[in-house]
């Protein structure tokens, strides 16, 4: 067993792991942030992306001690006192998902391509969601929610003006 | 828990993970990204008893100038090596290469070193490294050593490495005046790998061709140098059709490695395709 100490969404936790378990195990089974999920289990698809230290990476590609005295983000950590993030929300408006499984990848790997680029355009916010698969929306609506998040950020419309919703309601 | 039992061990310096591997020798792996030991590991291809982190390491990550070559801790991310604005204006071929490996969150974990060093026979940086005449630095129990890129890749997902040996950085020597690089790839549409990548450097003096490295990935059992290639460059006119009837050489005297995804006269036919490509591109940033 290894001790690891690391902050998940802010919050720090300190476990004693099996070498061998994967990031988005520990994630999924010790902390109970089952928000990220296993989709190809191959590190194809990207279902379970996080951010590893400000970066998106493939949580099932990742061992849990690799991100001992790290800080990990998972979309769990993405809405803020009931407020959808405005990447959520765009996703919210723009029809960004049917099935929804592919969505927590999709949200954690467009943040990670908003930290490094805010005003990506259309072809960057697909070439940014390359490792990331949906089998569902054909993608269309995934890169418009993407704008519409880029869009209400810039223009600082997103958490002042946006209704107040709680994440789950309808 | 897909991945066989193992002890994880973090190394704190380059010479502790050297003694970590001096310790536990043939059961012991290198972890840097991980992107592909660990795949390889849940699938039990690979079982090692022991994983040395080396991953964090202070200063086995990072880019430099220094005397004429860019140097790259083993250590840097893909990510960082395309993000880089000093490596885009020296040696555009490889932030172009780094930039296309993979996808986004396999850029932010797995690394030049552990590209090289694991020599996948589709890998793109190790041609670049061939291109671009690296220097490929080492430290074992032996002290530290450097090998040519040319000497490195030995066979399969084999390198000159030591099993006792880290990889420590890739010294790119700085082209003259009048080079230009590039690399153009035709990637395996689900997993990116490269079905051919061809990295190619030119140097041009006078309209004419004075230096030329070229080299494949995906092709064969390892990255090549396409010596009938660069011998078809030398002294020539760097102009369209002297680039063409070189990159019709792509292939010559090249075993290729056995795929199923398409025939063998289409893997040459875009062997020559890409090469022509690189070469043009290449030529135009030399000026020439």
């Amino acid at each position: 067993m290894a001790r690891i100490s690391l902050k998940v969404n802010g919050t720090q936790h300190v476990h004693e792991v099996e070498p061998r378990m994967l990031l988005v195990h520990y994630l999924r089974e010790v902390l109970s942030l089952t928000g990220t999920h296993v989709g190809c289990d191959t590190s194809q698809c990207g279902a379970c992306t996080v951010l590893l230290d400000g970066k998106a990476v493939k949580a099932c590609s990742v061992l849990a001690v690799q991100a001992d005295g790290s800080e990990v983000k998972t979309v769990e950590g993405l809405a803020q006192d009931g407020r959808l993030h405005p990447l959520q929300e765009g996703f919210w408006e723009e029809h960004g998902l049917q099935c929804g499984f592919c969505t927590p990848g999709m949200l954690m790997a467009a943040y990670g391509l908003l930290q490094s680029n805010p005003h990506p355009d259309e072809h960057a916010i697909r070439a940014g969601l390359e490792g990331n698969l949906c089998r569902c929306t054909g993608y269309h609506n995934i890169v418009k929610a993407v704008q519409h998040a880029t869009k209400t950020m810039a223009e600082g419309t997103s958490k002042t003006a946006a209704p107040a919703r709680t994440v789950g309601a309808a | 828990m897909y991945p066989a039992p193992f002890e994880y061990h973090r190394a704190a310096s380059a010479q502790d993970a050297v003694a970590l591997l001096g310790k536990y020798g043939d059961e012991a792996k290198l972890l840097a990204g991980g992107q592909s030991l660990l795949p390889l590991m849940k699938l039990r291809f690979a079982q090692p008893r022991h994983l040395i982190d080396v991953r964090r390491i202070q200063g086995l990550s990072g880019i430099r100038e220094e005397k004429g070559m860019l140097v790259v801790g083993a250590a840097t991310p893909y990510a960082t090596l395309a993000a880089s604005a000093l490596v885009q204006a020296k040696l555009p071929m490889l932030s172009e290469a780094a930039a296309q490996i993979g996808d986004p969150q396999v850029r932010n974990m797995g690394t030049l070193g552990g590209s090289l060093a694991h020599a996948d026979p589709a890998g793109d940086l190790p041609a670049v490294a061939l291109a671009l005449a690296a220097e490929i630095a080492a430290l074992g129990p032996r002290g530290a050593r450097t090998v040519h890129a040319d000497d490195f890749f030995v066979e399969l997902m084999t390198t000159a490495l030591a099993p006792d040996e880290l990889l420590t950085e890739v010294r790119f020597p700085l082209p003259p005046a009048g080079s230009g690089g590039a690399y153009e790839k035709y990637p395996n549409p689900a997993s990116r790998y490269a079905l051919v990548g061809v990295a190619a450097q030119l140097t041009v003096a006078g309209g004419k061709v004075t230096a030329a490295r070229v080299a494949t990935t995906g092709l064969a059992t390892k990255p090549l140098r396409a010596l009938a290639v660069e011998a078809a460059l030398q002294g020539k006119a760097a102009d369209a059709a002297s680039l063409a009837a070189a990159a019709e050489k792509a292939t010559d005297g090249l075993k290729l490695r056995a795929a199923a995804q398409m025939p063998d006269a289409y893997r040459r036919s875009l062997a020559v395709t890409f090469t022509a490509r690189a070469l043009t591109r290449a030529a135009k940033r030399a000026g020439g």
